[in-house]
């Protein structure tokens, strides 16, 4: 097949291909281009003189919402998220290697997670927070313990938001995990244990090293859906939003290209993380070929 | 009496190795369950407990201020109030007929496109290289915001958006089309848009695996490319294919902000059902619905893979 000379059908499904990454950037690119828009432009062309106005004002803050306190906030726990999601899915992978009682079982809930409807995850970890607050006020009423009274909500952006995410991100994480581990050759460890090494050594120093490209991979998916995630926070997280949550409350009341600067600027924090992340999974891959450990 | 003590004396100093063995296995055993827990633990704490509770709650009693432990069965009543009239369906019914009705557009086109595109990407693009490049160009937006990418069809399909503008331009309409921001087309739009990509990264893996000798056989046994195609790859590519519109069923269909973004808040959805009644406290009834929608989804996967297992087996 490689051999043979161009078909008719490459090129229909080359056009086709093309159409669809037009298709996948464009919108994109036209908020890009927008938000650039002069003070006196609208949402939509033509443009109005070029501008960095709405960025300004963005960065005021303006009469809006706390934009800079979500994006804060949707920061800090995407990277509570990312380095979880890595530390668990890691040492799931490592367990699924060996078999254990529950496996099965372990590996069915982690892609059910994947699949029940987002809402009603969120739905389910809102009731189970608002039913221990009820049991800590029943507590707090019954006791009369000082430090118990006035708690206010367990629900909250490390709680039931953090939990919300990571239902999320460890599936695909673990399904990482199953990729990588089946690609990997238990004959380095064998060595390195016959060279004396202990678990943790060859942990820190075979498993680790060699895997380094394939755990940014999965890093990327923990920072990512968390940062980008709505639905399964939306019923998970206390009074105050993250980042997705509150863009979802900006589209039905800004009317300016202000959203737009949002979105360029959200849009650009993903992917300066999407770069960061394959250029460290490259840096590690080819210090590895450097090194002569020549496996993925 | 030499037999019975020659085997005792071998065994002597072989069986302190063996305990300190059973020892060794027993503390690596133990390690994979201290490796597996954490997992586990997230998933009891927040998935398989919040489940069991909802199914709990959505036997409960509410009034305005409170949900009350009972057991009553009034709140699934209530979502089937009505619904055995054809003529006119109640409003579950409804909502859930407009909601498969994206979840069908959506599969359809998502499947169409992302089969298309792979097919693409791992059949006619030769080398490794600008494989796995086209493949990222088109799993990047995935990690990208969903909200800002809907926000993103404002300026194309606004009343004074690009479409427009441009069948005015070129005389194909002589006033602006109303309707193609917030309405049921915008909504399957932006599906597509956001959606694809769960389709094109199963069934990729899927003709990834393909062995090419069997494209190559076919070729020789006289099969064109269509044949090829129907016959061959198709089949090896139904896994891809399941794997991918369980993800698309299942993001549609509990889909609460797609419709209400591109719907302009207009459009109904199973979802959105869920959420006002939540945002309304109506945790009991809110609880029930997803019980409804949950036994749906998994209806729609469990018909799914029956289907698929089905084939493979005629």
């Amino acid at each position: 097949m490689r051999d043979r000379p161009r078909s008719l059908a490459f090129y229909g499904l080359a056009a086709f291909f093309a159409l669809f990454v037009a298709f996948l950037y464009g919108p994109t690119l036209t908020i890009l281009v927008l938000s650039f828009q002069g003070p006196q432009g609208g949402l939509t062309f033509p443009m109005n003189g070029v501008s960095t106005h709405w960025f300004a004002k963005l960065w005021a803050g303006v009469g809006i919402v706390d934009i800079w306190g979500a994006l804060w906030r949707s920061l800090r726990l995407g990277l509570v998220v990312m380095t979880l999601t890595v530390g668990i899915a890691f040492f799931a992978g490592l367990a699924f290697r060996k078999r254990f009682a529950g496996e099965g079982a372990l590996f069915t809930v982690a892609v059910a997670s994947l699949i029940v409807p987002s809402i009603v995850v969120s739905l389910g970890i809102g009731l189970e927070f608002r039913l221990l607050d009820e049991a800590v006020n029943a507590v707090a009423a019954a006791t009369g313990w000082g430090w118990l009274q006035d708690h206010g909500t367990l629900m909250g952006l490390y709680t039931s938001a953090l939990g919300a995410h990571l239902t999320w991100t460890l599936p695909f994480g673990l399904l990482i995990m199953f990729a990588v581990f089946n690609r990997f050759d238990p004959a380095y460890e064998e060595a390195g244990r016959d060279l004396g090494a202990t678990g943790p050594q060859i942990l820190r120093h075979v498993v680790v090293p060699i895997l380094g490209p394939s755990l940014v991979g999965v890093a990327l998916f923990g920072f990512t859906l968390s940062f980008d995630e709505l639905a399964r926070t939306s019923q998970a997280i206390g009074g105050r939003n993250t980042l997705p949550l509150e863009l979802q409350g900006l589209t039905t009341t800004v009317t300016t290209p202000e959203i737009y600067a949002l979105g360029t600027l959200t849009t650009g924090m993903s992917l300066a993380v999407i770069a960061t992340a394959l250029a460290t999974s490259l840096y590690l891959q080819r210090r590895k070929a450097r090194r002569g450990l020549r496996l993925g | 009496m030499t037999d019975a003590v020659l085997p005792a004396l071998a065994e002597t100093p072989a069986a302190p190795a063996a305990a300190s063995l059973t020892a060794k296995t027993r503390r690596r055993r133990a390690l994979v369950y201290v490796q597996a827990a954490p997992m586990a633990f997230v998933f009891a704490a927040f998935f398989l407990v919040p489940l069991l509770l909802t199914l709990i709650v959505s036997f409960w009693e509410y009034n305005e201020y409170e949900i009350i432990p009972s057991f009553t069965v009034q709140n699934y009543v209530d979502v089937f109030d009505g619904c055995l009239n054809v003529a006119d369906p109640c409003t579950t019914v409804r909502t859930y007929l407009s909601t498969l009705k994206f979840c069908a557009l959506t599969w359809a086109f998502t499947l169409l496109i992302g089969f298309t595109v792979a097919y693409f990407v791992a059949f006619h693009v030769r080398s490794a290289t600008m494989q796995m490049a086209l493949f990222l160009v088109c799993t990047i937006p995935f990690w990208t915001s969903n909200v800002i990418r809907m926000i993103s069809w404002i300026p194309l399909l606004g009343r004074n958006g690009l479409v427009n503008d441009s069948l005015l331009g070129l005389g194909l309409i002589d006033r602006p089309i109303e309707g193609l921001l917030y309405s049921d087309f915008a909504v399957v739009l932006a599906f597509v848009h956001l959606n694809t990509v769960f389709m094109i990264v199963p069934i990729f893996n899927s003709m990834a695996r393909i062995d090419r000798s069997l494209i190559e056989a076919a070729y020789d046994a006289g099969a064109s490319g269509w044949q090829t195609l129907w016959h061959v790859v198709v089949p090896l590519t139904k896994p891809g294919i399941a794997i991918g519109s369980i993800f698309v069923i299942t993001l549609v269909m509990g889909d609460f902000v797609t419709v209400g973004v591109m719907g302009g808040q207009q459009i109904a959805s199973v979802g959105k059902v869920i959420q006002v009644q939540m945002s309304a406290l109506q945790l009991p009834a809110a609880a029930a619905n997803a019980v409804v929608l949950l036994g749906a989804v998994m209806l729609m996967i469990v018909a799914m893979t029956r289907l698929i297992d089905l084939r493979k087996e005629l």
